[in-house]
């Protein structure tokens, strides 16, 4: 094992797999740990109320820094009528006047604006003025509403106001008309008037100018994190690719040994059902049962393995045993009456450990893509969040026509960076453990 | 014999597996008594019956329809007449697909789509197969020099597969550069004229292509490298070397032609392994080929088409491996058939 490592130190190509995959390893144990399971399976399918203060379909905060002026990122600013100045206006009704100020400093307009309202009321609604102040500008009338419990006002999609102030509201009011799309740098007011009818009645008010950057990987048409897909996804890449490689790469060993051994019906049994799956159509098959039967992952890594099982690697090992079976110690063993299945555990299996462990290295990537493969295909573990499934969103959302490159960069590229981690050990390890291969 | 027994087996558990094992079968049944009810309850007749007599003409026309179907015998029996028409090449008639002509036929649905992948995968695998051996003769004689060190480097990016690439290379000469379509096979209406139909087929052709060359040649050149090295390695080379034969009559005549029935080998089976990675690039491409068809197949259950897919592609894999042993006798005289 030291001579394994020492050795593996000398290959660059091996230490940079190492580095990979060590940081794929720890981002998996961070994302379990940071964010449980459930967790993270209701922050990713939880519904709207959880997104709602996301930008929708915005790119990651980071190409700030490669470009000459900063996207604006999403600002939220908050008012109560509580502390707002209120005057009573005769019997039970007041009016409540208040000032969402904020500080605007990109030069670029928002993406979209928001305002959420909640109320508290016990028959009747309070009811709001909004308008709007740009830095030396006038007051602009937005709109007037009565109040729900929560209301949501999305001023970007009020046709009215779009048609009244003759443009898309959030460029509107944020640029001066002679340049449209360059937004005025400067503070900003949304001026709330909040008549309420009721003594204890109340409204708050939530502007949320939303930018056109989101966190550290951006957010997809749902408004959801982005981050939490790709973080989610690296466990589960790993597992799946782990398990399936070493499952069905350990049962195809002790299954060719087990033949060999045997030989006879056992042997041509084996021979039989490994053409027979050579000729089934593994992905058709694994397509057909995820649409049939179950999507979720534990069933499919079970298929994997199962179509992995007999699968071509049989014939290699077994040509191996057949000569290991020769071999003057097994015969020794024979001799001193070890039984056929020690013999096939103890003495033939840890023969090939030196083919197995490189290859099954040399697998998980197979498996990780594959996993990817089924996902792209909408065929994916219904509940987790994947690489693959990042990939499929963006895919069906038109990420590629209307030029959202990083949603189908980012899990592209950690696909490719592990497929590329996992690849490179196995190449070296497979030049440590055969080193015949190394003359050439 | 061997192989035809292989081959029927692994169709039977396609079938097994297609039909959900039977349950495909209880679903069908399902919908025959919602159909019937359905249309009992708007047929006046029958809605005038007193119940007693309308429930046995209702149960009737079950009968009657689930005969038609041959729902009548159990899955058992039915999966064994599937696997015999299968064998016959009796496709029989998808149940939701339709042909570009609108027939039922799967034989119609199966052999349109036929044409499309193999314009793509065939082609493709023709030239990968000469460009990565003729790459790997050049580097096997060269072996070490930079270039060399290079493609052993380059190996790795086998590892993701086609459809991968399919979305980089979309994603640079498609929605990036506008040089090359998004998808499908031919422009949308088709160009007028035989000749401006070929040019859109062949742009439409250069990315789903490329995906497939990008992820299979470094591989390919590789181990052909590799292998062609254990070959010059031999004696006999190194006496002709030493006889100061040229270089590609070496190549030619002792080092590719005892490499013949394994570079066969690989040429034939990698031809009809590229078929099943088609699912997913063809639905990436939006490319009409087989792999496509399966894959909406399997979305509407659509059990014909999947069998008729898979028979397909088993047939294909039988024949190949057939064609094989006749070829390596050619090409080898030291193989004998049956020996």
């Amino acid at each position: 094992m030291r001579r394994v490592l020492g050795e593996l130190v000398r290959y660059r190509s091996a230490v940079s797999g190492l580095v990979i995959i060590g940081f794929f390893t720890a981002l998996s144990v961070y994302a379990v740990i940071a964010v449980p399971y459930p967790e993270a399976i209701r922050l990713w399918r939880g519904g709207e109320e959880l997104w709602q203060y996301n930008p929708r379909a915005a790119r990651p905060e980071w190409v700030n820094w490669f470009l000459r002026e900063d996207l604006p990122r999403t600002l939220v600013v908050e008012g109560t009528s509580e502390v707002w100045s209120a005057r009573p206006l005769g019997g039970e009704v007041r009016e409540a006047m208040g000032v969402l100020s904020f500080a605007y400093p990109y030069r670029r307009p928002p993406s979209e604006l928001g305002v959420f309202l909640e109320a508290d009321y016990r028959e009747r609604m309070p009811q709001v003025e909004l308008s709007w102040v740009a830095p030396g500008g006038p007051e602009v009338r937005i709109a007037e509403f009565a109040v729900r419990r929560r209301e949501v006002y999305r001023l970007s999609s009020d046709p009215r106001l779009q048609q009244e102030l003759g443009g898309r509201p959030e460029v509107v009011l944020f640029s001066p008309p002679d340049r449209p799309e360059e937004a005025v740098q400067g503070q900003y007011a949304l001026r709330v008037r909040a008549y309420l009818f009721e003594p204890d009645s109340e409204v708050r008010v939530r502007l949320v100018v939303y930018g056109e950057v989101h966190g550290l990987a951006g957010t997809d048409h749902l408004r959801r994190d982005l981050s939490l897909a790709l973080l989610w996804g690296t466990p589960v890449a790993m597992a799946f690719g782990l398990v399936a490689s070493v499952g069905s790469s350990v049962s195809t060993l002790v299954i060719a040994a087990l033949g060999a051994w045997y030989g006879g019906w056992v042997d041509g049994l084996i021979q039989r059902i490994t053409e027979v799956n050579l000729i089934l159509p593994g992905l058709p098959i694994l397509i057909m049962i995820a649409t049939l039967y179950s999507r979720s992952l534990p069933v499919m890594v079970g298929v994997v393995i199962l179509l992995g099982i007999f699968g071509g690697g049989i014939k290699t090992y077994r040509a191996l045993f057949l000569q290991v079976k020769e071999s003057p110690y097994i015969e020794a063993a024979r001799a001193y009456g070890a039984s056929g299945l020690r013999i096939v555990f103890l003495y033939m299996v840890p023969r090939a450990v030196p083919i197995l462990v490189p290859q099954f290295v040399t697998l998980i990537p197979g498996f990780v893509f594959l996993e990817a493969t089924l996902s792209v295909l909408g065929l994916g573990d219904p509940l987790l969040p994947t690489w693959g499934k990042v990939i499929e969103d963006a895919y069906r959302a038109g990420a590629l026509y209307v030029g959202q490159y990083y949603w189908v960069l980012e899990p592209a590229s950690l696909l490719m960076l592990a497929g590329l981690g996992f690849t490179l050990l196995g190449f070296a390890l497979d030049r440590i453990f055969n080193p015949r291969l190394r003359e050439l | 014999m061997a192989l035809f027994f292989t081959t029927v087996v692994g169709i039977y558990l396609t079938i097994l597996v297609a039909n959900m094992g039977g349950y495909v079968d209880q679903i069908k049944r399902a919908e025959i008594r919602e159909q019937v009810a359905l249309a009992a309850s708007l047929n006046e007749q029958i809605r005038r019956l007193p119940p007693e007599v309308r429930e046995r003409v209702v149960a009737e026309m079950i009968r009657v329809e689930e005969r038609r179907l041959g729902l009548d015998r159990p899955f058992l029996v039915r999966s064994l007449i599937y696997l015999r028409d299968a064998l016959l090449l009796r496709l029989g008639f998808a149940e939701r697909m339709t042909s570009d002509v609108g027939s039922r036929l799967v034989r119609q649905i199966l052999l349109d789509r036929l044409g499309p992948t193999l314009l793509l995968f065939a082609t493709t695998s023709i030239f990968l197969f000469f460009v990565s051996v003729a790459m790997a003769l050049r580097l096997s004689r060269r072996y070490g020099s930079p270039l060399d060190r290079l493609v052993v480097a380059l190996a790795p990016l086998s590892t993701p597969p086609a459809w991968f690439y399919g979305i980089f290379l979309i994603l640079i000469f498609a929605a990036w550069l506008r040089w090359l379509p998004f998808g499908g096979m031919v422009d949308a209406p088709p160009p007028e004229g035989r000749w401006a139909y070929a040019a859109s087929v062949l742009k439409h052709m250069i990315l789903p292509a490329g995906a497939i060359v990008l992820t299979s040649l470094p591989l390919a050149v590789y181990s052909w490298r590799t292998f062609f090295l254990l070959f010059s390695s031999e004696d006999y080379v190194d006496l002709a070397r030493a006889k100061g034969l040229p270089g590609p009559l070496l190549e030619r005549r002792y080092i590719l032609r005892p490499a013949l029935p394994t570079l066969l080998t690989n040429f034939a089976l990698g031809l009809i392994g590229t078929w099943t990675g088609a699912i997913v690039l063809e639905t990436v491409f939006n490319w009409p080929g087989l792999g496509r068809t399966l894959y909406q197949a399997v979305g509407l259950a659509d059990t014909p088409v999947i069998v008729g897919a898979t028979i397909l592609y088993a047939y294909l894999l039988a024949i190949t491996v057939f064609l094989l042993d006749v070829a390596y006798a050619i090409v080898d005289p030291r193989v004998r058939v049956g020996g």
